[in-house]
């Protein structure tokens, strides 16, 4: 397999994107990219998405959104895998570069969610219909059940998780492209209403339109598009159990764990070598569990680490830099590139005033429905 | 140069606490006080409606003029509850307020816009000459859904607006209007209640036509939010009317007197014109008032206003929008509340 890198990334502000359609979004992400690369064709483009055919009524999202950069003709496709989709994606890309087939991928996601679209119906789509959805419970629910196993095995608090929420609205709050730039007390996030309890709203993150894109090609060709390369030193998927009820421990989320596992084998890489990470923080309690399966802490120790400081800007691991999902905004099919957009940056040293000082090894944890997939990729600056 | 010579508003006696609406949906009532800063609101009785708030507040206009009503050319009703889908509410009114037959009478349906859209049509034809005196009201029995977030806000009430061109009680400065197709809200034929975009109701609807309506007036007349006294804006909520004002640089000194919505509730097509009717009750001459409406679909219309000297001698003569609002109230039971807004399903 030959070494892949990234060379350039392009992205919209997230946010309540009344004016931008599904297309105008990705055609801005895309765009920006092409242009930060002076790339004027690619050879595939993959675009992750959850479910633009639930959301705007569309589906066969490859030739649309080609036929929408100018780019009709090249092969697209669309991949999915619930919030993991953009994620997925990146890694449908780079396997395509690893491998030798193309020297030039688009890898893009995109989330239209704010269009009229039932969105808490439509996101119960990426839990387990006949085990779980139709028994009436919703995506907050399940993260809920997650939280309390979370407090009953390990003595985690409401306030415990607020914490998360305080800390990523701090890193978001520095970032131009965050859906809310704004900070939160703690005796805000505990005061805001009950949305599934122990969540509160704001333990959970938003609903969001938006894009993002990144360029692959090989290492060795990467010299042609930047000066500051950045490779991809892994790329690692694994699945769990989709219904919470037939995982072994609710606490846990085996899929981050083994994704994690794959990923530092192939890149010969532990967590103590990683200077800055974005983790799927979805629900606050989803970030706790994530820095756990990711061994950034022990089991059962991630209720400190944001109040502590270990997690924050400045701190020993930096975990979600850009606001993450909660602060940031979380346009699903979007994320997982967002998120390595953001390492994308911090490595090259282009994070403003989020910018984790020499930061050259940083890991994207995106993840699909309840953690039933999870796709990690490790970046490491050139 | 032609004005308001007389204006009057109604607010039913019947109140529904947000709490209380949301004990029944097992609401935390603090989130929606909080949120949007919603105290209580006005509830009509069994025998009020369109028809019924608007003769309240056309008599109190016309008390307040001081002229004959037969001398009314033309009368225009603006609301979203119409009693009847067809067949006008004006014809009612004209006859209890002894306007008329010969007179011009519409009724108006622009969402929460049509009691200045009212206001708008009649100021024209008293500038133009057409007709000696004109009133546009503005009146409405809002509905909202049960355990929808209108539910909180929907409310009863009007006020009515009567132009001429002697004895203003306050002059019209100018107007504005923006409108732009930009469907928010909406309401179906045979619907019981109004459906809305979530919060596609805020930003690009009424953020957007507020701002660009008060924006625009200010351009044409040249005046900053600082030369005025009193300014109102549409108040769906609490919240978004300070929001609006303070982003377009209005203080809440400026917002207070109008801001009515805490305890009013959402009267629709009546909220922006009951709250200069508050204004108008305690402002002195030389003030100039901004007002500025918002109806979903969508738009906004502006109007300054400057009180003139006859404004302090005459409006004792009906009662002020305070007095409604804080005279005698009779609270519901969400029960209560039910049975007066229909929602109980019986057989006939």
């Amino acid at each position: 397999m030959r070494e892949v890198a990234i060379v350039a990334a392009g992205m919209t502000k997230f946010g309540e994107l009344w004016g931008s359609s599904l297309r105008d979004l990705f055609v801005e992400a895309a765009s920006e990219a092409l242009t930060m690369a002076r790339a004027d064709h690619v050879d595939a483009i993959v675009v992750g998405n959850m479910s633009a055919g639930q959301f705007v009524g569309q589906e066969h999202l490859g030739p649309l959104l080609a036929d929408h950069l100018g780019m009709a003709g090249t092969p697209a496709m669309r991949v999915e895998s619930a919030c993991a989709s953009g994620g997925a994606a990146l890694r449908v890309g780079f396997l395509e570069v690893a491998s030798g087939a193309c020297d030039l991928v688009l890898a893009a996601g995109v989330e239209k969610m704010n269009d009229g679209g039932d969105v808490t119906a439509v996101l119960a789509t990426a839990a387990d219909q006949e085990n779980e959805v139709y028994h009436g419970i919703t995506f907050p629910g399940l993260y809920a059940m997650i939280a309390r196993a979370h407090m009953t095995a390990h003595g985690t608090t409401a306030e415990d998780l607020a914490a998360v929420a305080v800390k990523n609205h701090r890193h978001g709050a520095l970032n131009p492209k965050a859906q809310f730039r704004r900070e939160v007390t703690l005796e805000e996030v505990m005061a805001s209403s009950m949305v599934a309890e122990p969540l509160r709203l704001l333990h959970c993150s938003p609903v969001s339109d938006g894009a993002a894109a990144v360029l692959l090609c090989p290492l060795d060709q990467a010299k042609r598009y930047t000066d500051r390369p950045v490779k991809i030193r892994a790329s690692a998927a694994a699945t769990a159990p989709m219904a919470l009820a037939d995982r072994k421990n609710l606490a846990f989320l085996d899929a981050v764990q083994l994704s994690a596992q794959r990923a530092y084998k192939l890149a010969g890489v532990g967590p103590a070598d990683l200077h800055v990470v974005e983790v799927h923080d979805c629900f606050t309690i989803a970030e706790i569990c994530c820095i756990e399966a990711l061994g950034l802490v022990e089991p059962g120790k991630g209720r400190d680490a944001a109040r502590s400081g270990l997690t924050a800007l400045g701190g020993k691991v930096p975990v979600n830099t850009s606001g993450g999902l909660k602060s940031k905004g979380h346009p699903v099919g979007a994320t997982g590139i967002a998120q390595v957009i953001e390492i994308f940056e911090q490595l090259r040293g282009a994070a403003g005033d989020r910018q984790v000082k020499n930061a050259r090894i940083g890991l994207a944890q995106n993840m699909g429905g309840s953690g039933a997939s999870s796709v990690i990729h490790i970046l490491e600056r050139v | 140069m032609a004005g308001i010579v007389g204006y009057g508003a109604f607010i039913p006696r019947n109140r529904i606490t947000s709490e209380e609406i949301a004990r029944q949906w097992g609401k935390d009532p603090a989130a929606i006080q909080r949120g949007l800063l919603l105290k209580e609101k006005s509830v009509p009785g069994l025998d009020e409606d369109t028809i019924t708030i608007s003769v309240a507040a056309g008599r109190a206009a016309l008390d307040r003029a001081g002229i004959d009503p037969s001398r009314v050319g033309a009368l225009y009703i603006g609301s979203e509850s119409h009693p009847y889908a067809v067949k006008p509410s004006g014809t009612v009114v004209i006859e209890a307020l002894g306007i008329g037959p010969s007179v011009h009478v519409a009724d108006f349906e622009f969402a929460c816009k049509a009691g200045t859209e009212a206001m708008f049509v009649a100021l024209g034809l008293v500038e133009s000459g057409r007709v000696e005196y004109a009133m546009g009201i503005g009146a409405d029995t809002s509905q909202g859904a049960p355990n929808d977030a209108l539910e909180f806000s929907a409310s009863a009430g009007g006020a009515a607006y009567l132009f001429g061109k002697a004895d203003l009680l306050a002059d019209v400065k100018a107007t504005y209007s923006y409108t732009t197709d930009t469907p928010d809200f909406w309401r179906r034929e045979g619907e019981f209640y109004p459906r809305h975009g979530g919060r596609f109701t805020g930003e690009p609807a009424y953020f957007k036509h507020v701002t660009a309506a008060t924006r625009g007036i200010l351009e044409r007349t040249g005046l900053k939010p600082t030369d005025f006294r009193y300014a109102v804006f549409h108040m769906p909520n609490g919240k978004f009317p300070l929001a609006v004002g303070q982003a377009l640089g209005f203080t809440k000194k400026q917002l207070e007197t109008g801001w009515l919505v805490q305890t009013m509730g959402n009267t629709y097509s009546g909220s922006s014109p009951t709250g200069l009717a508050a204004i108008l009750d305690e402002a002195a001459a030389g003030d100039l008032i901004l007002i500025t409406s918002f109806g979903s679909g969508a738009g906004s219309d502006s109007f300054v206003f400057e009180a003139k000297p006859a404004l302090v001698e005459r409006r004792g003569r009906a009662p002020t929008v305070r007095s409604m609002l804080d005279g005698p109230r009779r609270y519901l039971t969400y029960g209560q509340y039910a049975k007066y807004r229909e929602k109980i399903i019986v057989n006939e």
